[in-house]
């Protein structure tokens, strides 16, 4: 008992050592082998979630890989994909050098090249795009975590086609949070683990925040905390729930708003909550047809009005000493004006809402929605808890306490990825806020640096469409708050590739990455010369309707020219996108370089305190292969590309890691928080730190800062914390974060679209516009179950994301593709039935878009009208460095194939929620049919083998990996 | 045929809330990893990147549904050696090369004096050994005994790779010969099982039955009533209002 008892194997107080010496059992056990030649504490890459790793290394090579006790986001905890990174860091999937095509695109028939040669043949490209067109390059990257050195590059070069995955990925998720309360779900936000009483979580599987849920949902356990799940698949997290509730996909916005609706029936919200953090106060003109219809009543300096009853006059929202009216309706030099809250009541009070309405389209019975809006009423307001700190808020008020409503809520790509996604966010958003339960103890947290002002800024720059030789204004993606911010023509047309902030997406905040192949392939809005991709499976697993992106890739005009001119890719793996690549720049695997989790990007803070990360090399590629992030740089360097070269045009940074400590992108603030200043001392401010990135190994890898106790909760309004998040540079000034129930910059766009403004939407885009840009969240009906193809197709189809597998990466792994080589489509036996179908059938699964071929699994855990399968296991023949016998390419199938890219209804639009353009990959509909005797066995559509790179490894016969590990002698052979 | 200890010091072992698991897969990889480089070393892998794929794994996690009073439930089921206290594969064992510590009770295998004959896999009615084809000896779980003794990790570390990996805290280790141990104590709490005791092999191993689902939570939360106040909702939220 030498050590801090209080100190575990992990995150878990439970999981204790023994403490004892080893036995004397002579059985010749070598019980104390010497595991490593030394540790090194990095960042895992098996997926997004950047937990904390010590990576030991025994002869130069990885002989274990276990959770980092002292990191913030996992506590020592590593999940079943981090424990396999020795088989992802030695996949036979590497690429080894940089390649030229020499045969056609997508056959994967390439030459090998120098670097030098790669990056002239880049750098000559480039050059001339920017001298000439800047926005005929489209630079798009997928789940990297550099997105403000990505999105930085990008301004500098001067184009404005540049995003990451989120289009794709969550940006309904984002959005939805950042312009209702200023901090989102996962990135931005997290439930209090440690004190939430009943947690609510919608729409997840492995999506996203793999250990921290896990870690979470154990201490929900171990504290009998009650833990409800909405999701149509019993899976993962839904198993273990005290509560399933298999919900119809794209209805848990209904769902929602009907807890509301019983909520506000019976008086149970909290009012004084409501009052103090939210816009509910602010009275909302009422002249329909008007110009300024459905927007705030604003008084000297542009602040929102509220009513002050006691001298019947309206009043600065912010003046902390008038007692907030909600209701009425009032008439104020001439304008009708009520309260958002009267607004709010009528719409969700409404018949619409009502349990027993919106009941059978959930598929939950109404006794069961309101025996869930019960239990919330319950919690929240009589078990609320109290914590005996004191603090003090924005407008002076000391607190002796704070309070909190124990009920917290997670929710992801369930609701996300539906072309109602984000009026559902915010509908849930709603409901928490409505609760009191947003930044309060046993509630949702945000994690600094958020909250910030929904929504934040700055805007996405661009609108002049880019010019030669020019940078941007400012960076490529920000936060729209009205017409005035879009990236449109002057014929109302879109200005990116993407049309992200166009009218067809005015809310993108993260682009439409899923739309780019298609755009350009038409040159709609116009051609492009080079897509340029670093780390996205766009030619499989990341596109919708893979069969037609396969054939826009490798599409050629009349002059048998390409109609993409010309690709540039960057993975550290050979999947199906490098064959499609002109030019591949080979990456390294995520234990050879350096990197930073960056507060200016997406950082590993959580709750209680800021905080950021870098990865270190831990070992030396023995490959041709280099850091995208540093070929980046020096590709910047060579196009001479303003902050990429000093006065005298030589490069500016030698590599990331020379830019990760001294790059500022504005004074004293780096991509590194910790250690700043020449002698380490300052946090979030300060000069660059020569020794900063030695700073973090010694600290294991990381940076952390751990709030006050009176700065942890009721951070939008927490004077405390707001001084310390405007010192760090979260937030421009430390005034109060206000909760935008009703959000103003929707209705803006409403307004537009009924002719009003200077910026008025073409005509064909406005009945959009008006049904979707709704201040108040609302529900409809996802777009392909309104569509008339409905009856054709009657069930609801998904994908969900193993949770030992990221993507399409998981294939690759030896050990990870022994768990799922091969993807069945999972469905209700009494669906099955009903279609004559047995366990283990080969089936058609037919959508409006193709068909594909599978075997289904019948199950019980699921909702009876959806089918769903794992994501992005069948694989192209001869990626991924897989053998052609390979279940992958056989027997699995991947549903992306019958996912239309454009709305089976109305094909000018993309698939895509219409608030922020986010990709609608569960709207889809489908049918099943038994295969023929003839036709099973093997999935279907299979495409053409994709030859190997030159000097790829053979994949082995069998692997013994480890064998060089053992300490004691060897087994007799 | 070998013989077993009349008794063991110590019973250590595993014990597997199911309640908790989610069956992410983390013990079954961080099980890989750390042995197959470890005493048992390699844990090979046939066929890795093909269609016959198969490798030795000393725990596997299955999920299933299956029925309860309450209906269907879905379960993730880690199974590894459950380090038996009269365990089959040790005394249908012909070498000796099967045995179980009188010290600890974990049950090992010395490969030196392994032929590969497969009694053991044959009489271990858990399926929790594992042929290695690449060197004809059988291997199975040493829970981690070069980890939980060694003095070249830190303490705090010294448990099985799978419990120190666990996200969900769903999996303890200890003494549960020792009936005041934390595991032993959680064992009684949560009502532990053996799996299939009336084979007779004592498992030390125990697994912790999910919970009973509390659908019912809201025995507490009386249903909501819809406001009778005069002026409906509005007035209610007025009244509340100008009360503060």
């Amino acid at each position: 008992m030498s050590r801090d008892w209080l100190r575990a194997a992990n995150s878990s107080p439970s999981q204790r050592p023994l403490s004892v010496s080893a036995p004397n059992e002579k059985d010749g056990v070598e019980t104390s082998p010497a595991v490593s030649d030394r540790i090194a504490k990095t960042t895992c890459y098996m997926c997004a979630c950047r937990c904390g790793i010590d990576v030991h290394v025994k002869d130069g090579v990885i002989r274990y890989i276990n959770g980092n006790k002292d990191h913030p986001v996992n506590r020592g905890v590593i999940c079943g994909k981090g424990s396999a990174g020795i088989m992802q860091h030695y996949s036979p999937a590497r690429l080894r050098k940089p390649l030229l095509r020499t045969g056609p695109r997508g056959s994967g028939a390439f030459r090998e090249i120098e670097w030098d040669e790669a990056l002239s043949i880049a750098t000559q490209r480039l050059s001339q795009i920017r001298a000439t067109e800047p926005r005929k390059l489209a630079f798009f990257t997928g789940r990297d975590q550099s997105q403000s050195l990505t999105g930085w590059w990008a301004s500098k070069f001067g184009t404005p086609n540049y995003a990451a995955h989120g289009g794709f990925c969550s940006v309904n998720m984002a959005a939805g949070g950042l312009y209702t309360v200023g901090g989102s779900f996962w990135e931005f936000g997290e439930p209090d683990w440690d004190r939430t009483k009943y947690f609510m979580i919608f729409g997840v599987a492995e999506d996203h925040d793999s250990n921290p849920i896990k870690i979470g949902l154990g201490k929900l356990k171990a504290r009998g905390a009650k833990v409800v799940s909405v999701n149509p698949c019993r899976t993962g997290y839904n198993a273990i729930a005290d509560d399933w509730i298999g919900i119809r996909p794209g209805t848990d916005g209904l769902f929602v708003l009907a807890l509301v609706h019983e909520l506000l029936r019976a008086g149970k919200i909290d009012l004084e909550y409501i009052a103090a953090y939210t816009n509910a106060a602010h009275l909302v003109i009422q002249n329909p047809g008007g110009a300024d219809d459905g927007l705030f009543l604003r008084g000297p300096g542009d602040l929102p009005l509220i009513w002050d009853s006691e001298r019947n006059v309206a009043v600065d929202a912010h003046n902390a000493d008038v007692r907030p009216v909600l209701t009425g309706s009032y008439l104020i030099d001439g304008r009708r004006c009520v309260p958002v809250f009267q607004l709010m009541a009528e719409r969700y009070l409404d018949e619409a809402y009502s349990p027993d309405v919106v009941a059978e389209r959930c598929g939950v019975d109404a006794a069961t929605i309101r025996r869930i809006a019960a239990e919330l009423a319950h919690v929240a307001f009589e078990e609320a808890i109290e914590l005996p700190v004191a603090w003090t808020g924005t407008n002076g008020r000391r607190h002796a306490s704070m309070r909190g409503r124990p009920i917290s809520m997670h929710a992801m790509r369930g609701i996300s990825a539906h072309t109602n996604g984000f009026h559902t966010c915010r509908a849930i958003h709603l409901l928490q806020v409505l609760l009191g339960t947003v930044d309060v103890p046993g509630g949702f947290r945000f994690k600094p640096p958020f909250p910030k002002e929904p929504p934040p800024g700055p805007k996405p720059a661009g609108k002049d469409g880019g010019r030669a030789m020019t940078p941007l204004s400012g960076m490529p993606l920000g936060f729209v708050s009205g017409p005035e911010d879009l990236l449109v023509d002057d014929n109302g047309g879109p200005i990116r590739i993407d049309k992200a902030y166009s009218w067809e997406a005015p809310l993108a905040a993260h682009g439409l990455m899923h739309t780019v192949i298609r755009n350009a392939w038409v040159g709609d809005p116009y051609p492009i010369d080079t897509l340029f991709l670093y780390m996205a499976n766009m030619a499989w697993n990341s596109s919708m309707n893979t069969v037609d992106t396969i054939r826009m890739l490798t599409d050629k005009d009349g002059s048998g020219e390409y109609r993409i001119p010309y690709i540039i890719y960057s993975d550290a793996y050979y999947s199906e996108t490098v064959a499609f690549a002109d030019l591949v720049l080979p990456d390294t695997t995520y234990l050879e370089r350096h990197d930073c989790i960056s507060l200016l990007d997406r950082p590993v803070s959580h709750a209680d305190g800021p905080g950021d990360a870098i990865r270190q090399p831990v070992i030396d590629p023995d490959r041709d292969v280099r850091a995208f992030q540093t070929v980046l740089i020096d590709l910047g360097a060579r196009l001479g590309l303003p902050g990429f070269v000093n006065d005298d045009g030589s490069a500016k940074y030698r590599d990331y890691a020379d830019y990760i400590v001294n790059h500022e992108r504005s004074p004293g603030i780096g991509p590194l928080a910790g250690w700043r200043s020449e002698d380490g001392s300052a946090e979030g401010r300060g000069a660059p730190n020569p020794g900063q990135l030695q700073r973090y190994i010694d600290n294991g890898g990381f940076w952390h800062h751990e709030l006050a106790d009176e700065q942890r909760f009721y951070k939008m309004a927490n004077k405390s914390y707001l001084d310390f998040a405007r010192h760090m540079g979260f937030v421009e000034k430390p005034e109060p974060i206000i909760f935008q129930l009703y959000s103003e910059p929707l209705q803006k766009f409403r307004l537009a679209a009924e002719g009003h403004g200077d910026l008025v939407p073409p005509p064909d885009h406005r009945e959009r516009l008006k049904a979707y840009m709704d201040p108040l969240p609302f529900w409809y009906e996802p777009f392909e179950d309104s569509s008339s193809e409905k009856g054709r197709f009657p069930l609801h189809a998904l994908t969900q994301r193993p949770m030992h597998m990221y993507h399409s990466w998981g294939g690759q792994n030896a050990w990870l593709r022994q768990i799922t080589s091969q993807n069945r489509l999972f469905m209700h036996r009494k669906t099955a039935a009903a279609l004559g179908l047995a366990d283990d059938d080969w089936v058609w699964i037919e959508s409006a878009n193709g068909r594909v071929k599978g075997q289904i699994r019948l199950v019980d855990g699921v909702n009876p009208q959806t089918v769903w399968t794992w994501n992005a296991i069948g694989k192209r023949r001869g990626a991924w460095g897989l053998k052609d016998d390979a279940a992958e390419s056989n027997r699995s199938f991947l549903l992306n194939h019958i996912i239309g890219d454009r709305l089976s209804g109305d094909s000018r639009y993309s698939n895509s929620d219409p608030v922020t353009g986010q990709a609608a990959w569960f709207d889809l509909r489908v049918r099943i049919e038994k295969c023929l005797p003839q036709e099973i066995g093997f999935t279907e559509p299979r495409f053409d083998r994709q030859a190997q790179p030159p000097h790829f490894p053979q994949p082995a016969e069998s692997l013994s990996f480890g064998a060089q590990f053992r300490g004691r002698s060897v087994p007799p052979a | 045929m070998t013989c077993l200890p009349a008794s063991t010091e110590k019973k250590l072992g595993l014990v597997i809330d199911l309640d908790t698991c989610v069956g992410c897969q983390a013990c079954v990889t961080s099980c890989k990893e750390w042995n197959t480089g470890g005493e048992m070393a390699p844990l090979t892998d046939v066929d890795p990147y093909g269609g016959d794929v198969d490798g030795v794994w000393f725990n596997r996690v299955h999920s299933y549904e299956h029925q309860t009073e309450s209906g269907s439930s879905t379960v993730h089921f880690p199974r590894s050696c459950l380090h038996c206290e009269k365990p089959a594969c040790v005394t249908v064992c012909p070498t000796g090369a099967s045995y179980k510590r009188s010290s600890d009770g974990i049950v090992l295998i010395d490969e030196s004096k392994c032929i590969g004959c497969k009694l053991c896999s044959w009489a271990c009615p858990y399926g929790a050994r594992e042929f290695d084809t690449s060197v004809g000896v059988m291997k199975k779980c040493t829970l981690c005994i070069d980890r939980i003794y060694n003095e070249n990790i830190a303490e705090e570390d010294r448990v099985p790779a799978c419990v120190a990996a666990c996200p969900t805290s769903a999996r303890h280790f200890g003494d549960l010969g020792d009936p005041d141990s934390a595991i032993s104590q959680l064992v009684d709490r949560r009502s532990g099982v053996e799996l299939m005791p009336e084979l007779g092999y004592k498992p030390t191993n125990r697994y912790l039955p999910p919970r009973e689902r509390t659908s019912n939570f809201g025995s507490a939360a009386p249903a909501l009533q819809p406001l009778q106040a005069e002026g409906g909702f509005l007035g209610w939220v007025d009244r509340m209002l100008s009360r503060q």
